[in-house]
């Protein structure tokens, strides 16, 4: 082989670079899988079935954001006899209480970064977020 | 019909996959085994690709100049199409790998009544091949966020400026489009100019039709077919594929994988075909080597080992032979050999 100096280092350098989740999570300590918290409530109903709501909330939320926000049409949602009102904190976060567990597990889990709480306060941090 | 059977091959990948993923038990087949191998053969694909090129001696400096070589003090050296050190060869590659100047070269020819030859500067493959590699690139880096656990903070800054137009939700990707973007380009280049398309093979065709597929399946589980789709399922399972201990927790829809078993044919494609210019860049010795052959003499490595042979050593390997024929010699043989030959 000619050029080791060079052809050496460099395969090494592409094995650790494919290989680097490998050695990345081998060197971080895991976090465990998030499990969703039901509502401490006890509701069982909700808008939609709950493999719905995981796959496709966030759409149902942007939906309902221009509704109210851009068309102003702000008339409930009724399922099952029960009245929704559109908004995140006015529908979902009556029943699933807690933004930490039940928002951010998951989110924080596979990074996803949604931008509600650039508008929205979390409840019960009212005072501590200002911006 | 080259670019037909790009389409056959990749079409019936999917369909394997998607209904292959559907037998009980196959999950795992799909979602465990097949990425292992496939990592394993890309690994050791490319490994053995360039180590057989790094056996390969290079008989000639062979480096392609694009400008003045270095030569008298008054006449200007072009440091980056002619390097003639190491630092301006290393400088030349980088700029070669991360903006494609070879590419930026590229003319077109036309001939025309007379019947005289055109060639005027052609900039599309070298703007189409700036999209598909960028798009293709952070879309790799932006996938980390399903291996790593934590997702450190290099991943979280480009997906929000993958994602900084916050159109729909999810969010739409500024790579995502402009992977699709770049291999429908490039495809339809292949198709339209008529002097690439014939020299176009059906290995050109298919990695351009199986990445765009991997690419479509990719959106499709984002944004369409979301049965089943769950993203924390899907990140244990990645996150257990890469600490070794992979567990499919809950079922997970079809689409997801199509696009995995997509990935894996890819993978396992990729040293064997074309695609593994992304490693033959860094051995090209026309870009790699440096241009200074009148300064520093290039040695064949193959050349056999020839050393210098001196008349006055001639002389001593065949004196006793020369004066036996009679033949002049410069030194006499010594006392004692003459007696022996006589």
């Amino acid at each position: 082989m000619y050029n080791k100096g060079t052809i050496i280092p460099g395969l090494i350098i592409f094995v650790l670079l494919v290989t680097f989740p490998l050695w990345f999570n081998a060197f971080s300590t895991a976090s465990d899988v998030p499990k969703v918290e039901l509502p401490p409530g006890g509701e069982k109903q909700c808008v939609a079935p709950a493999a719905e709501m995981r796959a496709s909330h966030m759409v149902m939320l942007n939906e309902w954001r221009d509704e109210v926000l851009r068309d102003g049409k702000r008339t409930a949602v009724t399922v099952g006899g029960k009245e929704y009102r559109k908004g995140l904190q006015m529908a979902c976060m009556e029943c699933h209480t807690n933004k930490e567990k039940f928002c951010d597990s998951c989110h924080l889990y596979t990074s996803v970064k949604p931008y509600c709480w650039d508008c929205h306060l979390t409840p019960g941090q009212a005072k501590k977020e200002t911006h | 019909m080259k670019y037909a059977f790009s389409f056959l091959v990749v079409i019936a990948l999917i369909v394997i996959a998607g209904l292959g993923s559907q037998i009980p038990g196959m999950p795992y087949l799909f979602g465990v085994a097949l990425p292992y191998l496939a990592m394993m053969i890309f690994l050791g694909g490319c490994v053995y690709k360039v180590v057989q090129w790094a056996k390969s001696p290079v008989p000639f400096s062979i480096q392609t100049t694009c400008g003045q070589g270095k030569s008298l003090d008054f006449i200007k050296h072009d440091r980056l199409e002619a390097p003639h050190t190491t630092a301006e060869v290393v400088a030349r590659m980088f700029l070669e790998i991360v903006t494609f100047r070879s590419l930026f070269r590229n003319t077109k020819s036309e001939i025309h009544d007379g019947p005289h030859v055109t060639y005027e500067s052609s900039k599309w493959l070298w703007v189409f091949a700036l999209i598909f590699h960028y798009s293709f690139l952070v879309i790799i880096v932006r996938h980390m966020r399903l291996f790593l656990d934590p997702v450190p903070f290099f991943i979280d800054w480009l997906e929000f400026g993958d994602g900084i137009f916050q159109i729909g939700a999810p969010n739409w990707y500024i790579t995502d489009v402009g992977l699709l973007l770049g291999c429908m380009l490039l495809f339809s280049r292949r198709l339209i100019t008529r002097h690439v398309r014939i020299i176009s093979l059906v290995n050109d065709y298919f990695p351009l039709v199986l990445i765009f597929a991997i690419a479509l399946t990719g959106i499709l589980m984002r944004y369409f077919l979301r049965t089943d789709i769950d993203i924390v399922n899907i990140k244990q399972l990645l996150v257990g594929l890469v600490t070794l201990s992979p567990t499919i927790g809950a079922e997970i829809g079809a689409i997801f994988y199509i696009h995995l078993f997509l990935v894996c044919a890819l993978l396992a494609y990729f040293p064997f075909s074309k695609l593994v210019h992304f490693a033959g860049v860094f051995l090209s010795p026309t870009r790699n080597m440096k241009n200074n052959s009148r300064a520093v003499r290039h040695i064949n490595p193959w050349n056999p080992r020839i050393l210098p042979h001196s008349y006055a050593g001639y002389e001593d390997e065949f004196r006793e032979f020369m004066v036996d024929a009679g033949i002049p010699v410069e030194k006499e043989l010594s006392p004692a050999k003459a007696e022996e030959i006589n």
